[in-house]
């Protein structure tokens, strides 16, 4: 479904990614850990069409789409739903403006339509009757779920998560995880999440993959990653200040 | 340790960087333009926060522009030519504030007020990755942030610039007639026998690129901002600047281009 060749990206002398390989298949969760700033959002971005890599390519249903034109990639972006590590809600908007703006770009449901959908995806988030509130009423969790309804709204085939439980407490993180569990099952979705948290990545991965020094060390089921050899795999998912990898 | 000194060179190279930024975002907003959806919403949104929002400011300063250059025309033509001859002041003032004057105030004057907004607001957008958003929700960024705010600032500069003329031209008569004790119906005759339309159409066009230096300038630097809340008010300061000086030199070329006159 996705295939990742060879992806470089740098800005300025900081090379983030260097040579990134992966695949995702049809249906599964993938998910990708690795440390603050090692280049997981950028590396989401380019799975999208947001970024375009510097050398390396990105198959999207056997469509290369790192040398397709603006306007031929709102054909690939239609694919994807993608939840913002910071939510990227639109703030001048409100709860159920922000819902529908997908919809109202990929689709050309009618407003009843759209509204009903709106309704329909907010409660799939567990949440209701807050079409009218704008996003800076809300609590981050609840930002997280309009953020997830935003994305899935319109049915993409891959949801794209970045960092969905960072930034809100245990509890709720907890709940987002099953939410994400749910809307694979009821979606039948295909999901790239990137976390740096080992509690959730071991509980909706298929398969584990880290990202360290811009390159994909180490792909396996959550079993395999735990029983990993590689030093730097054990030091991260038992998150210890010491070993290979530098801590600052 | 020691502050990095930047070589002219690399001035020179920040500046055409720059303007290869711009004249890119222009081509692709321009080519935008004719593609749909067409984004309603936001360009009457932005006419009204371009337009009638400004009208406060541009009342002020086309009132108070037009009383200074009105006293200063008076004291010139009592100095040079004589009393008396103070109302031949009446076209210079309407020529001098329409052709000049007015456009440059209600270009400074919405840089200021809308220009930083526009950057303030969409350099926002992107550090909260908001645009991105837009992207992967199936809005091109240009085509729903960048055109209706270039056609609206398009739209509107000139329409603000009519207004401040009228302004201006009405606060330049009132002074010479009403303090002054000009004789109203010279000073009216001297006006209308001299001035010509050209001069308040002229002043339009002038404006009109205005509104595409204003927005273009606005949205470039707030679709790069980077570096958190602080590198937004950086950015912001930036279109001042970048948007205010242009908008000075640009009129210069357009006063030596638009010719000075037409049909005599
Ligand atoms: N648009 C950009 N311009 C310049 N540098 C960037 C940009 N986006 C990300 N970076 C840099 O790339 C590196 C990786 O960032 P990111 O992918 O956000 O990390 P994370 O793994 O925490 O998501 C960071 O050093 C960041 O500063
Ligand atoms: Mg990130």
């Amino acid at each position: 479904m996705i295939r990742v060749v060879d992806l470089h990206k740098a800005f300025g002398g900081n090379k983030v990614l260097r040579g990134v390989n992966f695949r995702l298949r049809r249906g599964e969760t993938l998910v990708i850990i690795g440390q603050s700033g090692c280049g997981k959002s950028v590396l989401l971005k380019h799975i999208m069409g947001i970024l375009k890599p510097d050398r390396g390519k990105v198959f999207v249903d056997d469509v290369e789409i790192t040398s397709l034109r603006e306007d031929e990639l709102h054909a690939i972006t239609r694919k994807f739903g993608m939840l913002f590590q910071g939510t990227a809600l639109f703030d001048s908007m409100t709860v159920g403006e922000n819902v529908a703006f997908g919809l109202e770009r990929y689709t050309d449901y009618s407003r009843e339509k759209i509204k009903d959908l709106v309704r329909e995806n907010l409660a799939k988030v567990g949440l209701r009757d807050i079409e009218n509130l704008m996003p800076y009423e809300l609590s981050g969790g609840m930002r997280k779920r309009v953020g997830l309804a935003r994305a899935i709204a319109y049915k993409p085939d891959i949801i794209l998560y970045d960092e969905p439980s960072t930034g809100i407490d245990p509890i709720r993180a907890d709940a987002i995880n099953d939410l994400i569990i749910r809307m694979k099952k009821e979606m039948n979705a295909t999901e790239l999440i990137i976390t740096h948290d080992m509690v959730s990545a071991y509980k909706i991965a298929d398969r584990i993959g880290m990202l360290y020094e811009g390159k994909i060390i180490e792909v396996g089921t959550p079993e395999e990653i735990e029983n990993s050899k590689n030093p730097i795999v054990q030091q991260f998912i038992h998150g210890r200040a010491e070993g290979p990898i530098e801590n600052w | 340790m020691f502050p990095k000194v930047k070589s002219p060179l690399s001035f020179v190279n920040a500046f055409f960087e720059g303007l290869g930024e711009v004249s890119l975002l222009c081509v692709k907003t321009f080519k935008s333009l004719f593609k749909k959806p067409w984004e309603k919403g936001i360009f009457i949104q932005q006419l009204e926060e371009i337009g009638v929002r400004s009208l406060p400011v541009v009342s002020l300063t086309a009132a108070f522009g037009g009383l200074v250059f009105g006293l200063q025309t008076y004291v010139g033509f009592h100095r040079y030519i004589g009393p008396g001859s103070e109302s031949y002041g009446g076209p210079i003032i309407s020529l001098g504030l329409s052709k000049e004057l007015i456009p440059i105030l209600v270009g400074l004057m919405v840089t200021g007020r809308v220009g930083s907004a526009m950057t303030a607001e969409i350099g926002t957008m992107r550090i909260t990755e908001q645009v991105d958003a837009l992207f992967s929700l199936g809005a091109d960024p240009i085509r729903y942030l960048v055109v209706p705010r270039t056609l609206a600032s398009f739209i509107m500069l000139p329409i603000l610039t009519i207004y401040g003329d009228i302004i201006g031209i009405a606060a330049g008569f009132f002074y010479n007639v009403y303090m002054m004790g000009v004789n109203r119906v010279i000073y009216i005759r001297n006006t209308m026998m001299y001035m010509e339309l050209w001069d308040l159409f002229s002043g339009l066009i002038k404006a009109a690129v205005f509104g595409i230096i204003i927005a273009l300038i606005g949205c470039w630097q707030g679709l790069k901002a980077e570096g958190g809340a602080e590198g937004v008010g950086r950015a912001t300061t930036r279109t001042v600047v970048i948007a205010s000086i242009l908008i000075l030199i640009v009129n210069f070329f357009l006063s030596k281009a638009l010719p000075a006159d037409i049909g005599r």
